[in-house]
């Protein structure tokens, strides 16, 4: 589905990501870790077709297609889908109109009939249950005075109703408490499936207890430094980062 | 016929003069000649005119144009608007269009008609305000008018009276032979405690490159309520001028919304004073420009008495090489004690050669005053559009959607909700 290979990207002339190479398959869940400052964000942003991030070398695929020359709106109908770390605050923009844009605007992109009003508020109402939202983060404004919670239960609200083949979440547990971890995580479960794979961009071990990733990747300086399964974000909890440093003279050796 | 502005309008106006509505009282025609001979002086108004800085009329000046003769031949015009079906009264290329009003069965106390009418009859009570001589340096557009206006709108509530349906006034041009100067006066009268609501369309058939000039006379007695949406959406090649000058006594309000959408170039002068003690004034507007569009919106609202309040909130958009101006001045005057003032003018540019200057100003000479102004200028928020993009919505699209979002504030606490979304629709429709 997703083949990222050898990505190097840089920011203002700053090298962010140095040599990025990541295969995700249909249903897997991969988790990537590391340090601030790894370029954790960065790969995201790039990934979701951001502004102002330049590849200078490397390739990322999306079944077959350069995903890198697709603009935003493009990736998001072909299936990719970002949670942000800091969702957008938008307002005046109604958060369902907004929605109802979006899906129809990814439909309309795939070819597929358009939702009528009715049509949508029948899967919206469908998807809040299942998340245990209240629809009344619903006639808001996107993100506007929500609380760091709301936003990120918007954001997995969002990624319900879009069902993208992909999502990237970046960072969703900052700034969480454990009550409201549980509630995003929940969300993340439900919607699993064979089809759909993950890509969970975190800090902290924590989520990751309620998320359970098939793979676990340390992105250190810019490249991915270790791989391995769910154990190595245990490891990763109770050693910390310091350990990666060795890791990393290792890669640039190699490189 | 002379070449430019000034020496066409002169010619012209002696062909029509005796044609003038009223043109049996002595009295008008001799203020009509002493506002032309004022114009004949002053020509239009210069730039080096702080009031008129940001807009240069030189391309004004070599035009000609001609003063509206015979009635138009009724224009085939859409004048539906959503929530607004009572009394109407239409004015095209200058002239009441009595086939497109709806004079008939008038609410009680309501009188609404065409000002070119009555004038055929006694005119005295309407002596003081069409006898009036336009003497400032910023006032040629009103010497022009108070000269050639050819008819206009006449209102009044009786005291105590609600008018519940909304008035439709619309001022439309339509195409003819050659570029007309059409000039119409309103004169507005809300009396104590009485209550209308105003909805103000312009409007043009087949683009044509008119000038219509506007000026408004408006007055709310004791308590009295006006709610006043102003809509300018004239077609892309003409020239709207307006000028609006309301009186509010003890307690009055006046709610006002208004557009600006259309018109190679508009100009509108709202002039409020705040006579009386407690009175209101809720103002929200905004412009939309696009293509080479230039439209200068000037507020100016006089605190002459204690506990009278205003809070104005303008938003402008400015696309391609368009240019937008805004200057909003509050003036509270010595004694107007327990004044609450605000203007706010928030800005947008959709472009790299688009312009928008803006000028709040408080001139506050009392001393128990609260008083806030700001403006800004901005851009779309870049993380607001990728984010929108990220979700699958097209660049275009979610600039559009963004965009609106701005503006329609300005449209928020229009009543009733169907005139409401309508003005939605119109903001959106121009993105």
């Amino acid at each position: 589905m997703l083949k990222i290979t050898n990505l190097h990207a840089s920011v203002a002339g700053t090298p962010i990501l140095k040599g990025i190479s990541l295969t995700v398959k249909p249903g897997e869940v991969h988790a990537i870790m590391g340090p601030n400052g790894a370029g954790k964000s960065t790969l995201g942003h790039v990934l979701a077709g951001r502004d102002g991030y330049e590849v200078s070398e490397g390739s990322v695929t999306w079944d077959g297609q350069d995903l890198l020359a697709l603009e935003p709106e493009a990736r998001a109908a072909a299936g990719l889908f970002l949670a942000f770390q800091y969702p957008v605050e938008i307002p005046g923009v109604n958060n369902t109109y907004f929605l109802r844009t979006a899906l129809n605007a990814q439909r309309r992109a795939r070819g597929e009939q358009e939702l009528d009003s009715m049509q949508f508020l029948k899967l919206v109402r469908e998807k809040l249950s299942v998340l245990h939202i209240s629809d009344e983060l619903l006639h808001r404004a996107v993100n506007e005075g929500f609380s760091g919670g709301e936003k990120k239960r918007n954001e997995i609200f969002q990624m319900a109703v879009l069902e993208p083949r992909l999502a990237i979440l970046d960072e969703t547990d900052s700034g969480l408490d454990i009550d409201a971890l549980k509630t995003v995580a929940e969300g993340v479960n439900a919607l699993r499936s064979p089809q759909r794979a993950f890509v969970v961009i975190t800090h902290y071990q924590r989520l990751l207890d309620h998320i359970v990733p098939d793979f676990v990747h340390v992105l250190a300086d810019g490249r991915i430094v270790e791989s391995g399964d769910k154990d190595l974000a245990l490891r990763l909890e109770k050693e910390g980062y310091a350990w990666l440093a060795e890791r990393r003279r290792e890669s640039e050796a190699l490189a | 016929m002379s070449e430019g502005f000034v020496h066409s309008l002169l010619d012209d106006f002696k062909r029509v003069e005796a044609g003038l509505p009223g043109a049996a009282h002595p009295w008008l025609q001799q203020a009509r000649r002493e506002n032309l001979e004022a114009f004949a002086q002053s020509g239009l108004p210069s730039s080096r005119h702080e009031l008129w800085k940001y807009t240069v009329l030189h391309a004004l000046d070599k035009r000609s144009f001609a003063l509206p003769r015979a009635a138009a031949a009724p224009a085939d015009l859409d004048l539906a608007l959503a929530g607004v079906d009572g009394p109407r009264l239409v004015f095209v290329n200058g002239r009441f269009e009595a086939s497109l009003s709806r004079l008939g069965d008038l609410p009680e106390g309501l009188s609404l008609r065409s000002l070119g009418v009555a004038l055929q009859g006694e005119a005295e009570p309407l002596r003081f305000q069409l006898s009036r001589l336009f003497g400032e340096g910023d006032e040629g557009f009103a010497r022009l008018n108070a000269a050639c206006a050819s008819d206009g709108v006449l209102l009044r509530v009786a005291a105590g009276t609600r008018v519940a349906p909304p008035v439709h006034l619309v001022f439309a041009g339509s195409a003819v032979e050659v570029d007309l100067a059409w000039h119409l006066r309103n004169l507005i009268e809300i009396e104590d405690g009485a209550e209308l609501s105003l909805v103000e369309h312009w409007l043009d058939v087949a683009t044509p490159a008119h000038l219509g000039n506007v000026i408004g006379h408006v007055n709310l007695g004791r308590d009295a309520r006006l709610a006043w949406v102003r809509v300018q959406a004239s077609g892309a090649t003409s020239l709207s001028i307006a000028r609006n000058e309301v009186a509010l006594a003890e307690g009055a309000t006046l709610v006002f919304t208004g557009l600006d959408l259309g018109a190679a170039l508009a100009r509108h002068d709202l002039l409020v004073k705040l006579n009386g003690q407690g009175a209101r004034f809720e103002a929200a507007g905004a412009f939309l420009l696009g293509d080479r569009q230039h439209g200068d919106t000037r507020l100016e609202i006089r605190h002459e008495a204690p506990g009278a309040a205003c809070d104005v909130r303008w938003r402008g958009v400015a696309d391609d090489k368009a240019r937008g101006v805004f200057n909003g001045t509050i003036h509270v005057a010595p004694g107007a004690d327990g004044t609450a003032a605000q203007l706010s003018s928030r800005n947008l540019l959709l472009s790299s050669s688009a312009e928008i200057d803006t000028r709040p100003v408080l001139e506050i000479h009392a001393d128990d005053v609260t008083a806030a102004h700001g403006a800004t200028v901005g851009q779309l928020d870049e993380q607001a559009l990728f984010y929108l993009r990220t979700r699958g919505i097209a660049q275009a699209e979610a600039r559009a959607m963004l965009t609106l979002a701005f503006v329609r504030e300005a449209v928020e606490r229009v009543e009733p909700e169907p005139l409401r979304e309508a003005l939605a629709a119109m903001l959106a429709a121009k993105l």
